[in-house]
């Protein structure tokens, strides 16, 4: 089983992934890419946060200029070998600006959250037994950043120059 | 040299600890080696066939005294005495415990040195031109932005989990010292028609099964936008390569896949887009700031030992040898570059002992102001040194069995560890460099031979560089029996080609004899000054061929 984590803390999840061939609930959905191209127009009108769920190897520029009217785009790691999620998420938060909530899900380490917190993920789906103190300690094992990110936290650079 | 701040020596010290948590969790059980491996291999760690080896990362190549004494002691304390100096420039322990390792690593840390980024699918240690900041011919010292591309690059969140490694060369020079043509990719430092400074930014170079010599991204980035650009080209990389085939994700196949064109309008868009939010400029100041900390040593003003360096002086004729491969132009008038060989015939290529690495610690204080360099074909270079010292220095390396006079030269051989270490490798390689040095241990024979560059790879990994090599030699396991193919006609140079099969493999008891005939073809078929790439290129393969399998039985 998983759990959600959001903003720093547990949170129940208000969405409901839909199979591509399932009728529609109500309330807050996820659908694939490929049931957002397809069912575009009725999914926009729907009057219920919606979020996209993108694959690996799916650019959320495919998503076009309907990502800002997404409430959530979810993004897999199909093995955490697979980084191309953090080059998606970072894609989002400073190319296309995407405000909502990115959400990482599948196959990834305790050691990647910190990378896909500076990248620009603020969600994740964990196991049943990970704790809060574990994201803490992920997040907050080295203090300092070389490069500038989504995050946009201050760098060493920046550091230096104000010191 | 560049020496840590707080914030760098903070960071790597968190990492060591960051590590020890790993190794920790490994070790209790709670990581799986599946899960551990890509932990381990971002620090360095390999498993290899008879313990864990431990790649310690020398950035650009250069080492201060404190270090190489540190890598003595760790050789000494945690392995069997002795360390391997790599293509990568880097340095292997090959017989380290797992419960070792972050103790080494904290102790690599009090030195300012760290395994970050030495292995895995990640940005690799950065590498650089060995005379950087010695030599008369470069336009400037290349490691300060080799500097600033480790700090980048240091885990870079986006970068971390690429489809494949990534290397980085910088060069500053006409002649290639670093291979830049085949790395993933590299920035050779150059002048505009205005005189200006700035980068030309290749890509897609690289060795492996499919070799490929680098494509031209852009032929000049302004000084400020360098790394918007490099991390441009990352960008594309990780977001469009194949995930789906080990071998064809690394960043030359995405290429001539997609064609340099289209991969340069990729990442032209992504560089428009990074330069915009300008996060990523590089000010002039702190440009500045890091080559400050490469600014050349106080040089002494000195005549030009002019006898020293270009006639026989004295009669030592093993010092005027040594000297005459040994020994390259300075910037600096009665300055020298010295090179130390790691190649003495019989020895393994590359490896020097925890003695000897102490040794050199001294003749780096006392000749080279503290500093040496490694160099990619495994040697190491003492970059400023007074002329009038050499005659000690050499008396010194022969003291210590380092003075071997083959710099460039036949028995300057480039060989993987292969099958005796590596348990990537189908055959041995370490054996094959020995017997071939010993063939042309004739010290005449060597120099009437002249440049002639052998590598030797003990897979189609290519560690040894075989497809660059003027003759290179690629082992292959066929049912069980190791054999070894010939190319003739690489060069990792400015001249950069891969070379040409030959045809069959040789068995391990005829691939020195095969390497012989081919070299007496060229001695037979030279025109003046033509070193034996020259001639290849000129005649091509059939003679060379030919005279290869005469005694070889069918």
């Amino acid at each position: 089983m998983t759990k959600l984590l959001k903003s720093g803390a547990f949170a129940a999840d208000p969405f409901v992934s839909v199979a591509d061939d399932a009728v529609l609930p109500d309330g807050d959905i996820i659908v694939s890419l490929a049931r957002f191209q397809k069912e575009r127009e009725s999914l926009l009108a729907r009057n219920a946060p919606l979020g996209v769920r993108l694959q690996s190897s799916q650019s959320p520029e495919l998503l076009g200029d309907d990502v800002n009217r997404l409430s959530l785009v979810v993004l897999e790691f199909p093995k955490f070998r697979d980084g191309r999620a953090f080059s998606w998420a970072r894609m989002l938060r400073t190319r296309l600006g995407f405000t909502g909530e990115i959400r990482a899900v599948g196959d990834f380490l305790f050691d990647q959250v910190n990378y896909q917190h500076r990248v620009g993920f603020d969600a994740w789906e964990v196991p049943d037994n990970f704790t809060i103190a574990q994201f803490q300690k992920a997040l907050g094992e080295i203090s300092n950043v070389y490069q500038p990110s989504a995050d946009g936290r201050k760098t060493i650079r920046d550091l230096r120059a104000s010191r | 040299m560049y020496r840590y701040d707080e914030f760098d020596a903070k960071f790597v010290a968190e990492r060591v600890e960051q590590f020890r948590g790993q190794v920790a969790r490994r070790l209790s059980g709670e990581l799986t080696e599946d899960q551990f491996k890509p932990l381990r291999l971002m620090n360095g760690l390999y498993l290899q066939l008879h313990a864990y080896m431990l790649r310690i990362a020398v950035p650009y190549g250069t080492l201060s005294s404190r270090q190489m004494r540190k890598l003595a002691h760790i050789a000494r304390r945690y392995d069997k005495g002795f360390g391997h100096f790599t293509t990568r420039t880097n340095l292997q322990f090959n017989w380290i415990k797992l419960v070792d390792v972050p103790d080494i690593l904290a102790e690599l840390a009090s030195v300012e040195m760290h395994c970050i980024q030495t292995s895995g699918n990640c940005i690799r240690n950065v590498t650089a031109d060995q005379f950087a900041g010695a030599t008369p011919e470069e336009i400037e010292d290349p490691r300060p932005l080799s500097e600033i591309i480790r700090q980048w690059s240091s885990l870079h969140p986006e970068f971390v989990f690429l489809a494949r490694k990534f290397k980085i060369a910088v060069g500053a020079t006409p002649h290639d010292r670093a291979a830049l043509q085949f790395h993933d990719m590299a920035v050779d430092i150059v002048k505009n028609e205005q005189g200006r400074v700035g980068y030309k930014v290749i890509a897609g170079g690289g060795m492996g099964r499919t070799p490929y010599i680098a494509h031209v991204m852009s032929e000049f980035v302004e000084r400020e936008d360098i790394l918007a650009y490099l991390e441009a080209v990352l960008r594309v990389y990780n977001q469009d390569s194949r995930r789906d085939n080990i071998h064809k994700q690394r960043i030359k196949i995405l290429i001539n896949a997609i064609g340099p064109e289209e991969m340069r309008r990729r990442v032209a868009r992504e560089f428009d887009e990074i330069k915009r939010t300008g996060s990523l400029q590089l000010p002039q100041a702190e440009l500045d700031r890091i080559a400050a900390y490469f600014a050349p040593p106080a040089f002494e003003a000195l005549p030009d030992a002019m006898p020293l360096l270009d006639s026989k002086n004295g009669g030592d004729r093993a010092f005027e040898n040594w000297k005459k491969t040994n020994v390259h132009k300075h910037r600096a008038p009665g300055y020298a570059i010295a090179t130390i060989s790691l190649k003495a015939i019989g020895q393994v290529p590359g490896d020097a002992s925890a003695d000897q690495m102490d040794a050199i610690a001294d003749l780096m204080d006392k000749y080279s102001v503290g500093e040496i360099r490694v160099s990619h074909e495994q040697n190491l270079v003492l970059p400023h040194v007074k002329q009038k010292d050499l005659p000690a220095i050499f008396a010194r390396l022969q003291a210590i069995d380092l003075a071997t006079p083959n710099a460039g030269l036949i028995t300057d051989i480039i060989a993987c560890p292969g099958l005796d270490y590596c348990d990537l490798a189908n055959a041995r390689s370490i054996p094959v460099a020995q017997r071939i040095a010993k063939k042309f241990a004739d010290l005449d024979r060597q120099h009437d031979i002249g440049e002639l560059k052998i590598k030797i790879s003990g897979c189609i990994n290519a560690c040894g560089h075989h497809h660059a090599g003027h003759i290179g030699i690629l082992g292959v396991d066929k049912k069980g029996v190791e054999f070894y193919q010939l190319q003739l006609g690489g060069s990792g140079a400015e001249d950069a080609s891969i070379g040409d099969i030959m045809g069959p493999g040789f068995g391990e008891h005829e691939i020195a004899g095969a390497v012989e005939r081919v070299v007496n073809v060229y001695l037979k078929e030279r025109k003046t000054g033509e070193r034996f790439l020259d001639t290849y290129r000129r005649i091509g393969m059939a003679k060379f061929k030919e005279a290869a399998y005469e005694q070889v039985p069918a």
